[in-house]
């Protein structure tokens, strides 16, 4: 099997495993208090590292780019109230045009 | 008044009561984030055939693994000539979110037998945000979105994919046409309405710091699962 091969179906495969574990867990586990606030702030962490790795990162390195004139548009839009298509529109628009211009 | 935070902490446990809650609204919510986020497919598609993955090994990473960050992070890592091993620790390490995702939806969807299988496999940043957003409007809005975004996200993304592998050489170049800047923004619209106080705030400015000092010291996908740590930090104490 090439390497490519090997690491379209064993990562998919794991991650399959780490997605059905995560319901797999007893019920018990997940109804302690500790674990229910941690959990409703873990989304929050990820999804905010998402956004800063994919506004800043290039590599192993922070730069700052059309990106982040994009992400920097849909905020005030998600902070004047914009709907979520109406945000990605205008981010790419903005993104776009810094960066053709 | 209960302040925002216990709000949040009872969304856990969402109520079970099966009151009617608004379907177009909730549907146009989760099309709102699944076409955008499948287009992007295309861009996978390219990218991947780009690092010289084959048109069915392509479509299987969007079909098979499905989670779009650890999909660019497997093609990422073997196109600039990592090993197997590598890509397939970044993909995972990635893909570990989904799980943690998994635990959060458990108990609202309580999925068994085939369902369960089919429900793991949608659970991803789309599905969940869009869940954990429409829970002020009830369980089954929750659970709605859930699948309506999931299902949504699945076919767009797989569609989109495999235009993109085909078309690879002709999307040209996804920077003009704003989709890496629309991803980010995606992220940002999904965890916007989770800011509803100093705490949520904090985390999410925590977890934006830690991961930029992580990127240029720490292997890809690092710097987003190690912010679970600050998760667990702000999580411990009760306040």
């Amino acid at each position: 099997m090439s390497a490519l091969w090997t690491a379209t179906l064993i990562t998919s495969f794991i991650c399959f495993l780490l997605k059905i574990l995560g319901y797999s867990l007893p019920e018990s586990v997940l109804n302690r208090p500790v674990i229910q606030r941690i959990n409703s702030l873990i989304p929050i962490a990820l999804l905010s590292a998402l956004v800063a790795v994919q506004t800043f990162g290039a590599e192993k390195s922070v730069v700052i780019d059309h990106r982040l004139v994009g992400v920097l548009v849909a905020a005030i839009a998600l902070r004047f109230g914009a709907n979520f298509p109406i945000m990605m529109f205008l981010a790419a628009i903005a993104s776009a045009m810094t960066y053709n211009f | 008044m209960a302040v925002p935070w216990e709000f949040l902490r009872q969304n856990v446990c969402v109520s079970l009561e099966e009151g009617s809650f608004n379907k177009r609204a909730v549907l146009r919510d989760s099309l709102a984030v699944a076409i955008p986020v499948g287009t992007y497919g295309a861009a996978f598609g390219a990218a991947s055939i780009a690092a010289g993955f084959s048109v069915l090994q392509t479509c299987l990473l969007s079909l098979l693994l499905f989670s779009g960050a650890s999909q660019f992070a497997v093609v990422g890592v073997m196109g600039a000539g990592g090993s197997a091993l590598s890509a397939i620790a970044t993909g995972s390490l990635l893909g570990l979110r989904n799980g943690l995702y998994g635990m959060r939806m458990s108990p609202l969807l309580k999925l068994r037998g085939f369902k369960k299988i089919i429900g793991a496999q949608l659970t991803i940043d789309e599905s969940t945000g869009v869940a954990i957003g429409q829970e002020v409007r009830g369980a089954q809005a929750s659970r709605y979105g859930f699948w309506a975004t999931g299902i949504g996200v699945y076919v767009f993304w797989n569609l989109f994919t495999l235009l993109g592998a085909l078309g690879a050489q002709s999307i040209g170049d996804p920077s003009a046409w704003g989709l890496d800047a629309a991803v980010p923004a995606a992220f940002l619209g999904l965890v916007w309405p989770r800011l509803v106080d100093k705490k949520t705030k904090l985390v999410a400015l925590s977890a934006i710091a830690l991961a930029l000092i992580l990127i240029p010291i720490a292997p890809a996908g690092v710097p987003i699962i190690a912010t679970v740590v600050i998760a667990i930090i702000f999580g411990w104490k009760k306040s």
